[in-house]
């Protein structure tokens, strides 16, 4: 076993652990600080995988931005309904693991056809801001646009969704 | 022991988006079922970004950028309309809300 693949299991069992302490906690706040953490680790994977823009956006606007915005609100949301935190029924548990199985078997015979899974070392891609920005800026300008569009239209929306009711 | 490979990022993956699905069928409160969304498109990233340093293509990263921008979009608005209906019905848990009418 090589360094490399030490801190692949590292990560991936702490990111896998942390989504599950998500799914059984209790309390919506510690939650939504096993999301940041997992996220984090996900970062970690990131970097293993070259791909060191994408592990710097995870961490700044994933992990800094969005998920503060969370622990926010789950903080100005005084809820305590610690009855109905959890659903009796065992059907999702086993339902959720099996439908991914199921997506699995369906596309693995698909990868393993197109040669996917044997990776070619020598043309690996390295994740690096310019290798990821130049194609975003030239090849997918309009994408770009319509995503700056989208956000435009997200905050609108928040700020009309968050204006108080005008009293009649 | 095997040594890693794109097919343990996908495991990795696809568990990932198993916990996600779980946290969405199984928890009553609006906001963990939210967290789960974010599991599962963090997942979504980890498969694109593994077949994009593996396919040697910059699209899987491209991709993944543009769903971390959508998902903050997506993040503010979702935490808008369940703020909103937190002030409405002063609860968020999905089994109380069941009729659409304010």
């Amino acid at each position: 076993m090589t360094a490399y693949d030490a801190i692949f299991w590292f990560f991936s069992l702490a990111l896998l652990l942390c989504g599950v302490l998500v799914l059984i906690s209790r309390d919506a706040v510690a939650s939504g600080l096993y999301l940041v953490l997992s996220l984090f680790f996900l970062a970690g994977l990131y970097i293993l995988l070259e791909a060191f823009f994408l592990a710097l956006i995870q961490v700044l606007v994933y992990a800094g931005a969005i998920m503060v915005l969370f622990l926010f609100v789950v903080m100005l949301l005084d809820f305590r309904e610690s009855r109905h935190w959890w659903h009796g029924n065992l059907l999702g548990l086993v339902g959720a693991p099996l439908a991914v199985v199921a997506l699995a078997v369906a596309l693995l015979p698909v990868l393993k056809r197109s040669g996917a899974l044997a990776a070619a070392p020598e043309q690996w891609f390295e994740g690096t801001l310019e290798n990821v920005m130049t194609p975003v800026f030239t090849r997918y300008l309009l994408p770009v646009e319509i995503t700056a569009l989208i956000l435009l239209a997200a905050t609108i929306g928040v700020v009309v969704l968050g204006r108080k009711e005008k009293q009649p | 022991m095997m040594h890693v490979g794109l097919i343990h990022y996908l495991a990795v993956s696809g568990a990932l988006f198993a916990l996600g699905l779980a946290c969405i069928v199984l928890r009553r409160n609006a906001l963990l079922v939210f967290m789960g969304l974010e599991m599962n498109l963090n997942a979504a990233n980890l498969a694109l970004v593994a077949f994009s340093r593996y396919g040697g293509h910059a699209e899987g990263q491209v991709l993944a950028t543009f769903i971390i921008a959508i998902a903050a979009a997506e993040v503010a608005i979702g935490l808008a309309i369940i703020v909103a209906l937190f002030r409405q019905r002063s609860t968020v848990v999905t089994d109380l809300l069941r009729s659409l009418k304010g």
